[in-house]
């Protein structure tokens, strides 16, 4: 039963598009469409990307990735989580569950966070869409000014959380 | 999107070839994470798509445009904080923004916000962080594009 009232309110959401639909109410029908187009991006990757994830955790062992990427990785560990991130693709919801993996794996405060830095910014397939619109100047300036930025806000987390019993839950 | 599912596809197969029980051990755990994870994510979807409707592009072409000063800043700041919008979306508004008349240092901080801090996205980043670490990293992300366009104003 409660399994089925997480589904109420995605139900009542579709019922009412439906129903916009039916009776031409434009601001149902623009808002239908939003949605479809986010839905169509996150079913076509998330499942993948959770499938790799349960692969990856089943057969990666913890030893090798945290040697690379954990506490005493040092700069090395840094520039592997964004390499790593930088050849990605997909919004930032789809970096929480890798960023999950690579902590289970590992990897340390900083670089979770640094990971999630660069994957939101810096990403290789959109700073191609970047240098299309906004051009190359552009996107390369905000790369370069932006990837301190991330940079320091992994040591901050890092030096924040690091007392703490800091986790990156299973969903 | 194409080289995710060929790299997936790969994996699959070379897992299976492995070892079959440790293949299906790790599909059933990817599965069930996604299906635990999808009614928050429809939730956030849904609220992203009505607020992507409700910001109107001409408006924010007129609030953060020539002239606006800090007003500019803020809203920049402001929309781009409520969720996060894909590259796709992002882009082409901000290329419009530009032909507009709004400043490259505003656009940065847009765009920054767009993409690193959600507050309607704050419910799936809070399964993983908790509540309280999703916030911080998303008020810290905040200042962190501030900062941005701030740099971004200074060079361009």
């Amino acid at each position: 039963m409660k399994k089925f009232q997480k589904y109420i309110f995605p139900l009542v959401f579709l019922v009412l598009i439906g129903l916009s639909y039916l009776f031409d109410f434009a601001a149902g029908e623009k808002i239908g469409l939003n949605f479809w187009m986010f839905f169509k991006e996150m079913i076509l990757f998330l499942p993948l990307m959770f499938i790799l994830i349960g692969l990856f955790d089943v057969w990666i062992p913890r030893k090798r990735i945290e040697k690379h990427i954990g506490k005493e990785s040092g700069w090395k560990g840094t520039g592997l989580v964004i390499l790593l991130a930088t050849l990605q693709a997909g919004p930032l919801y789809s970096a929480f569950p890798f960023a999950y993996i690579l902590w289970k794996k590992g990897c340390s405060i900083r670089n979770v966070f640094i990971y999630l830095g660069a994957f939101s910014t810096i990403k290789i397939p959109m700073l191609t869409f970047e240098i299309g619109f906004l051009g190359l100047k552009f996107s390369l300036l905000r790369t370069l000014i932006t990837l301190p930025v991330f940079i320091l806000i992994g040591y901050l987390m890092e030096w924040h959380l690091k007392d703490k019993d800091f986790e990156v839950k299973q969903p | 999107m194409k080289l995710l599912s060929i790299f997936t596809g790969l994996f699959i197969i070379v897992s299976l070839i492995f070892n079959r029980q440790k293949t299906w051990e790790g599909v059933k755990k990817g599965a069930a994470m996604f299906l635990r994870l999808l009614p928050t994510l429809i939730l956030m979807l849904v609220l992203v798509s009505i607020v992507l409707y409700l910001i109107p592009e001409e408006k924010l072409a007129k609030y953060m445009g020539e002239g606006s000063g800090i007003a500019g800043w803020a809203t920049a700041a402001l929309f781009g904080s409520v969720a996060l919008i894909p590259g796709f979306i992002a882009y082409p508004l901000c290329g419009i923004l530009v032909k507009g008349g709004v400043a490259y240092s505003v656009i940065a901080v847009f765009i920054t916000t767009l993409m690193m801090t959600g507050f309607l996205t704050l419910p799936v980043e809070a399964k993983f962080f908790g509540w309280k670490i999703s916030v911080i990293r998303n008020l810290i992300s905040l200042a962190a594009a501030l900062l941005i366009g701030l740099f971004m104003g200074f060079f361009l």
